[in-house]
């Protein structure tokens, strides 16, 4: 993996919705190092949650460059893309996004079935502590835990990148921080590059570096000499 | 199993109701394809074999008296395969216990047994002895009709002397699949037999040693009909040969034909409808399921599955649907088709049955089902794949609402906020509603299509036995007579008025084509049995000229005013020109009607009478049937009540049993449509409507909004249903109809409210299952979630 797993040049993006044209990024310069934990501060539509779609390959810039690594993301096409999602990209979703007719581990193996070097579902979920839970359905499991499945099924792909969009955002502050905690081990043991969206200013202390964002621009960019743990979180 | 597989059954348990919902839609379909087609295939296939086994003859003829040496002469016309001479008379008939008069047809057989053609189906019993006047074998739906067993006895009048007749065997043969009586329309079983005796007994009988009557030819594949008929003709003439005729003119097959006919073209315009109908539904609906998939489709898609693969997971996932319903659809028509088979099997008297198998139909049926439901998959997959991952995830963006009237109308004045909702959200969904609207009425259609079968024969007993033909009862005698006949059946017991007929068997021709009829004489200012014009009025005949069967002046091409050609069949034999003076709507045969005087000048004769239409007083039933049984030159006595329970009993029965099943079929495919609109319009709105309890609406209120758009929906469909059901119901009548019998296009009130009630109901019903959706709503879950 090169030094720089993203790099962003005069990205731009807009887009319609209904009526109204939003200009969600606004020419945005970037650069995101390998093993890095990053989060992404700033108010509702200020353009994180756009950035974090594009990088995951799930929306298309409307001008720019995005490069992961040596391949330029703006250029790929919808099956480009697709290989790119399905071999170096894990996502966790504010809202979980699990399938409710599926198992936390069959959501897991919803994943593994085709990535290409998968570890087990069951270990995916050792990883963030769900093992026992491995046979509920979403409808059984707590919010945190319906997280920390989705946690499960993004990692169990060993992706390069780990895009977290608020995966904290409809949990209480307990639950929040065991899920940070898990994103956190997941970084460190196999040294996943991290972007965290999040509103809560208390999360930005886990990270590298933080960037602020405001009107489709990064404002501010802060780095932490030393992260602190999850368990010293509070909010 | 992968998970996606996992998934897609974990669905399908989730919701199995719509599921089912849909499946019996589909079954619907391919059911009524499958029994209809399928029990159509199977009678005529029985039909073939049992023509076959028993040698069912292709020509016909009858001859007053030719000698049997004729017989070789007649096997050498080119074209004739074999030949059976025999001799056939009617003879009334005096059973036990049974006043009324009845009527038997008697046959000879060969002293060698079974006859070459015809051959008759034993049931039980046996042959007669050869030269034994007083044993014969019957029909068993004669013997059925008196309880008749091998040994019973009755008597008949044999060329004016009664003779007592003992049953050996009764049999069932391919000549009298329908057994009608002289003067008859109907089967009468109790009335009129089939007896057939040996040829000795019968010959000194009649005094026809040496001699036939009556002749059968089977033909040679690829002979020509009309030719062998016309050599046959030529060769019985110099013995009294009356015009021979083939299968077409023969009354059972006829009569048996046409109601397989009717099966037939029933089963070729109603079921296609049906499948179709399922199929547009199925594609309707389930295009709605999986565009409800769009966040899961987008989730698929944001970790890395192909569009391919998520193509194949719903259009897996519609196929399983689709696949119960054809399972269940060929299920229950495979044994509604065997029952149905079994009924009409019965009705027929076939002695055996043939089951055809149909591979294909299954195959058509289910091919066209997947495909619909595929089609509908893949619609609603190309415009959710058309998203980046990253919308499909999210709820889709408000819709672009339309103000319904302008701004300074305020709508919100007009209506209730609820009626505003719904009828903006209609006007949203322009394409949505309409399909919807048209399913709706696709179902109504289907229904009042079906009903109208059963309105039809109504319809036409209406028309026929009560507009028209309305004597009591119909005397045919056994040869012409003179006019005096008139004054001599006055006088019998209890009858009140008479009105004499006299009939000619002719070929009528026109620009090339060509049909064999009766051209029936009668007064002009007849009111027992009277002329009904289109219009459903009763008219005079005209005075000169020719009136015909409407249905006989469109298969003649011919109109009124044109000059047709008439082979005279009796008599001197002439080819005469007539005009047509006259279309006349009548429903059953294909009929010439002209004065009688003028009938008379054409046949060169005295004024004559073959029978008499007359009404007679109940109370004096029994004097007048004794009576009419004392009468010498009677062949027999049609009871136009019995024809008309008979009728009922058959014809009608034929039509009224398919339209059961058709109406059944159809009531579960509007059930199917109804509820899947109102379910589907919940699943889609469940959000929004959630949002609203949270604000404070009421369940009832929420109902209410979504209730007010099925209600809207299913009225609108209601007027558009009736003119699509009409256009069904005339194509139906249309296909249906034949030279034996037509019925008038009369949709009746009824059908259209029956049809739109039923549908109603099925909205209802829907709505009380909505209704507990609604109240198991989760608020909060809503809120806080997107799937």
């Amino acid at each position: 993996m090169p030094e720089k797993v993203f790099r962003a040049r005069g990205l731009t993006k807009t887009y319609k919705t209904g009526e109204v044209e939003v200009h969600a990024l606004r020419g945005l310069d970037l650069d995101i190092a390998n093993r890095e934990v990053v989060v992404l501060l700033g108010p509702s539509g200020s353009g994180k949650s756009t950035l974090l779609n594009i990088m995951g390959g799930l929306d298309h810039a409307t001008s720019g460059s995005l490069f992961f690594g040596d391949i330029d993301l703006t250029n790929l096409d919808d099956r480009g893309l697709t290989a790119y999602r399905r071999h170096h990209v894990g996502f966790v979703f504010q809202f979980y996004n699990l399938v409710p007719s599926l198992t936390a581990y069959e959501n897991v193996a919803l994943v593994t079935e085709i990535a290409e070097h998968p570890m087990r579902p069951e270990e995916a979920l050792a990883l963030v502590g769900l093992e026992s839970r491995a046979d509920h359905f979403p409808a059984q499991l707590s919010g945190g835990e319906q997280q920390r499945v989705a946690i499960a099924r993004a990692i169990a792909k060993r992706p390069d990148v780990l895009l977290c969009d608020e995966p904290t955002g409809a949990l209480d502050s307990k639950t929040g921080i065991i899920v940070i905690d898990a994103l956190l081990g997941v970084n460190s043991q196999l040294g996943t590059t991290t972007l965290i969206i999040t509103h809560n200013a208390s999360i930005q202390s886990v990270a590298d570096r933080v960037l602020s964002f405001a009107d489709g621009h990064i404002s501010g960019i802060h780095e932490n000499s030393a992260r602190r743990a999850a368990a010293e979180l509070s909010w | 199993m992968g998970v996606l597989d996992v998934k897609l059954l974990r669905d399908l348990r989730r919701m199995w109701a719509q599921a089912l919902a849909i499946a019996l839609v589909v079954a619907g379909g391919v059911a009524t394809s499958v029994l209809a087609v399928g029990s159509f295939r199977s009678l005529e296939e029985t039909r073939a074999a049992y023509y076959e086994r028993y040698e069912f003859a292709d020509v016909f003829a009858l001859v007053k008296r030719a000698p049997k040496t004729l017989a070789n002469q007649i096997a050498e016309i080119p074209g004739v395969a074999a030949v059976e001479v025999r001799i056939t008379k009617l003879a009334l008939l005096n059973i036990p216990d049974f006043r009324a008069p009845a009527t038997g047809q008697l046959i000879s057989l060969p002293d060698t047994g079974q006859p070459k053609l015809n051959r008759l189906y034993m049931r039980t019993g046996r042959m007669p002895e050869p030269g034994r006047a007083d044993e014969v074998v019957v029909n068993e739906s004669f013997a059925k009709a008196h309880a008749f067993a091998l040994g019973s006895r009755f008597s008949a009048i044999l060329n004016g002397r009664k003779r007592e007749l003992g049953i050996v065997g009764i049999a069932l043969s391919p000549e009298f699949v329908y057994a009608i009586g002289p003067g008859d329309r109907m089967p009468d079983n109790s009335r009129f037999a089939i007896i057939w005796m040996s040829e000795k007994a019968l010959a000194s009988a009649y005094d026809l040693d040496g001699a036939f009557s009556s002749v059968a030819l089977k033909l040679l594949r690829g002979a020509s009909e009309s030719e062998v008929i016309a050599r046959l003709d030529a060769l019985l003439d110099p013995f009294g040969g009356q015009a021979a005729y083939g299968r077409r003119d023969q009354t059972s097959d006829a009569y048996l034909d046409h109601g397989l006919e009717m099966l037939k073209n029933m089963s070729r315009t109603l079921p296609p409808i049906f499948l179709l109908v399922a199929a547009f539904l199925v594609n309707l609906t389930l295009s709605r399921i999986v565009a409800l998939e769009r966040e899961q489709i987008g989730l698929l898609k944001a970790i890395g599955y192909h569009g391919a693969a998520i193509a194949a997971h719903y259009v897996k996932f519609v196929i399983v649907i689709a696949s119960i319903g054809i399972v269940i659809g060929s299920a229950a028509g495979t044994w509604l088709g065997a029952d149905i088979t079994r009924i009409y099997g019965e009705f027929y008297q076939f002695p055996f049955l043939v089951f055809a198998r149909s591979p294909d139909l299954y195959a058509a049926a289910a091919l066209l089902s997947i495909a619909a439901a595929v089609a509908g998959a893949v619609r609603a997959l190309r415009d959710v794949a058309a998203l980046p991952p990253a919308v499909a995830m999210q709820p889709p963006a408000p819709p672009r609402v339309r103000r319904l009237l302008p701004a300074r109308l305020a709508a919100h004045k007009l209506f209730s906020q609820p009626t505003l909702m719904m009828l903006r959200n209609v006007a949203q969904h322009p394409i949505r509603a309409a399909f919807t609207v048209l399913a709706m009425a696709l179902a109504t259609a289907i229904l009042i299509a079906s009903l109208f079968l059963n309105g039809a024969m109504d319809g036409l007993i209406d028309v026929t036995y009560f507009m028209s033909d309305r004597q009591d009862a119909t005397i045919s005698f056994i040869e012409k007579r003179p006019q005096n006949v008139v004054a001599q059946i006055s006088r019998l017991p209890g009858v009140l008025a008479v009105e004499p007929f006299r009939q000619v068997p002719v070929r009528i021709r026109f620009g090339g084509r060509e049909r064999r009829v009766m051209i029936s004489g009668r007064p002009r200012d007849a009111d027992l049995s009277r002329i009904i014009d289109a219009h459903l009025r009763p008219v005079a005949l005209p005075e000169a000229g020719l009136a015909i069967s409407a249905w006989l002046a469109q298969l003649l091409g011919a109109r009124v005013g044109d000059i047709v050609e008439v082979d005279l069949l009796e008599g001197q034999r002439r080819t005469v020109s007539l005009p047509v003076s006259a279309l006349v709507e009548d429903y059953f045969g294909i009929n010439g009607m002209m004065d009688s005087g003028a009938l008379a000048q054409l046949m060169r004769e005295a004024p004559a009478v073959n029978s008499v239409n007359l009404s007679f007083d109940g109370a004096a039933r029994d004097p007048f049937y004794d009576a009419v049984k004392s009468l010498p030159t009677v062949s027999g006595l049609a009871l136009q009540r019995v024809s008309l329970a008979n009728f009922r009993q058959s014809l009608a029965l034929v039509v009224n049993i398919m339209a059961s099943i058709y109406i059944g079929l159809a009531v579960v495919i509007a059930f199917g449509v109804v509820y899947n609109s109102a379910r589907i319009s919940l699943s889609e709105r469940g959000r929004e409507l959630a949002s609203l309890r949270v604000l404070g609406f009421t369940r009832g209120e929420v109902l209410h909004i979504l209730l007010l758009e099925l209600g809207l929906l299913v009225l609108l469909a209601q007027p558009p249903g009736w003119a699509l059901g009409y256009g069904l119901a005339w194509t139906l009548r249309n296909n249906m109809a034949g030279e034996l019998m037509r019925t008038p296009l009369i949709v009746e009130p009824f059908a259209y409210a029956l049809a739109s009630a039923i549908v109603i109901v099925a909205a209802l019903l829907s709505a009380i299952v909505v209704r507990r959706r609604i109240n198991r709503l989760d608020l909060v879950s809503v809120l806080k979630t997107r799937d």
